[in-house]
């Protein structure tokens, strides 16, 4: 635990291992190999990738024809433009019906910071998870992407995989981890509070774990790697035994981490709970902590979170 | 079945047709009369597709992209025995897999369409994936002329000359008519042959509605090498039906009880007017 590792990094070695092991994977991009890093799968499979150009929608599409014929296709762009602009395709040509088509959305939330707002989705998980049916992923480290990727490509089904562009502390190389879609996974345990967070938050909400330890506050961790379909066990569990829960996002409160959450929630347990993400706002341009800083995306912010929502109890 | 056959064919699919919308309250009779020769053409006399090969990794792929005319491949894949008559006689009624638009629960469907501007796309990654697989499979993609101002259309079209797919072939409906009006008047596709010619396709035009003018020029089209292929088809919507002819209102209507009996009518007339 606590080393550094690249996700897009381990995303582009699993890919080529598993095209290794798996002819029918298929490799497409929309003229961004140099951030999908997929040149570590065509070097070895030049053949079974393609450059469409900049034309998601057009990639979708031919990802969803080659599926239809048993190969299974892996798309990349940022997500902006693939859960963005490619939303109808991934809805009517690959999730109803369900086609084997794996869509990665690279450079995710505010990652890309420089880019500014227009590159920057905040947005994808709520599209992705309102298709009936769709898996809905996101990984918090390079450890984790490798399971995860490796465990889509075995899953028959169209599914979303949100990739943060930074590198992040691993914390899943723990004795025992297994990923298992649909399954979070407790990274510390704690009475006080749980803290449910998904892709690069669970570094911060490890980060926060540890200072709420400093002042005496015991907080569970929830490394929630799947939102859909999400977890409800873990979460029931967590309220049971916590009491009070936050969820923490890099992506808009409405309609990603934290809405699935309130919604298990909400039918099933009253306790006090808070959303930590980005509240309803686009980014800004500038250095990608910078950026985070300016939303509260910081251990510091989930850490005020958690001492709000104990104080509600 | 010869040429003249298959238009008598045509003639009663789409009563068939009509009496699926009649009964069923819904469905686009204009496009069905329209695109019907089209479709007939391509299922009795091209496609190498049957109710036994429907696994068949070597069988031809088509797609409707056009899906709002899902009556007319309807009648056409149950007339091939791709699945039974009552099972189709509960088109567009509730829990039906008969849907407004098709879907690849049903025997014969390759792909679920009908948001338009997918099927070009979809078409390009099933002739790709023939080509990885070395199988011998054509594509087939029909098309609406509408639905041509969708830009994903010509994404697909840029991407299937870059990648040289000589086993598509796409046919475009060219009724000139759409929902509000004519695609002149609406979103003018211009001189379609040059633009199509300019993205790097090879181009071919014919009557839309005579079987023996589509056989011929879609096996010349079949030919293509090194490029893809498409086929204007130059139809007249509401074909067979004298007062759905040209009128952009037929796109989507259900006939009266008085219109259907007309339709039926007419089209018995023409059917026996063939010789
Ligand atoms: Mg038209």
């Amino acid at each position: 635990m606590g080393n550094t590792g690249s996700v897009k990094q381990a995303y582009a070695e699993i890919l080529a291992q598993l095209g290794k092991e798996n002819e029918k994977i298929v490799a497409i991009d929309a003229d961004l190999q140099a951030c999908s890093l997929t040149d570590k799968f065509s070097d070895s499979f030049p053949d079974r990738h393609f450059n469409v150009g900049i034309a998601e929608c057009n990639m979708v599409g031919i990802a969803a024809g080659m599926a239809t014929c048993g190969k299974i296709p892996f798309v990349h762009s940022f997500a902006m433009f693939t859960a963005g602009r490619a939303y109808d395709q991934i809805r009517n040509s690959v999730v109803y019906p369900h086609l084997n088509v794996k869509v990665m959305g690279m450079y995710a939330g505010f990652t890309n910071g420089e880019d500014g707002p227009t590159h920057q989705c905040v947005e994808d998980l709520s599209l992705m998870r309102t298709i009936p049916g769709n898996v809905v992923l996101c990984p918090s480290d390079a450890n984790e992407t490798k399971q995860m990727v490796r465990a889509v490509a075995e899953y028959d089904g169209p599914c979303y995989i949100r990739m943060p562009r930074s590198a992040t502390q691993t914390h899943t190389d723990i004795p025992g981890y297994q990923f298992e879609i649909g399954k979070g996974v407790e990274l510390c345990d704690g009475k006080d509070v749980a803290i449910i967070a998904t892709g690069i938050m669970v570094e911060r909400a490890m980060q926060a774990a540890q200072l709420l330890k400093e002042e005496g506050i015991c907080a569970r961790v929830i490394d929630m790697h799947t939102i859909k379909p999400i977890d409800r066990q873990i979460i029931l569990k967590a309220a049971d035994e916590t009491g009070a829960i936050v969820t923490t996002e890099d992506h808009n409160i409405i309609g990603g981490l934290g809405s699935a959450v309130a919604e298990v929630l909400a039918e099933n347990r009253c306790v006090p709970f808070i959303r930590h993400g980005v509240k309803d706002a686009f980014g800004k341009s500038g250095k990608f902590e910078a950026v985070m800083e300016l939303h509260g995306l910081t251990a510091q912010g989930i850490i005020a979170c958690a001492k709000a929502v104990i104080a509600q109890k | 079945m010869n040429d003249t056959e298959l238009s008598r064919k045509a003639f009663l699919l789409r009563e068939q047709a009509a009496g699926l919308i009649y009964r069923g309250k819904s469905g686009h009779i204009g496009s069905d009369f329209s695109v019907m020769d089209i479709l007939v053409t391509l299922f009795y006399l091209h496609l190498n597709v049957s109710p036994a090969q429907q696994t068949d990794p070597s069988r031809d792929r088509f797609i409707l992209s056009k899906g709002h005319t899902a009556e007319a491949l309807y009648c056409i894949l149950c007339d091939k025995g791709f699945f039974p008559k009552e099972e189709l006689e509960t088109f567009c009624q509730f829990g039906s897999k008969y849907t407004g638009h098709p879907n690849k629960n049903i025997n014969g469907v390759e792909i679920n369409s009908g948001s338009l501007g997918h099927g070009l796309p979809v078409g390009v990654g099933m002739a790709l994936a023939g080509r990885m697989q070395g199988q011998p499979y054509r594509v087939y993609v029909v098309m609406g002329d509408g639905e041509l101002a969708e830009g994903s259309v010509w994404e697909g079209a840029m991407a299937a000359s870059h990648f040289k797919l000589d086993n598509l072939i796409v046919i475009i409906d060219r009724n000139r008519l759409q929902i509000s009006g004519t695609t002149e008047s609406v979103m003018n596709p211009g001189d379609l042959r040059s633009r199509f010619e300019s993205f790097g396709w090879q181009v071919w035009e014919c009557p839309g509605n005579r079987i023996d003018a589509l056989d011929q020029t879609i096996s010349e089209a079949k030919a293509s090498v090194g490029a893809p292929a498409l086929v204007i088809a130059n139809t007249i919507k509401g074909y067979g039906y004298s007062a759905a002819e040209n009128q952009a209102k037929w796109h989507h209507k259900v006939p009266s009880e008085e219109e259907y009996q007309q339709i039926l009518e007419e089209l018995k007339e023409r059917r026996a007017m063939i010789e």
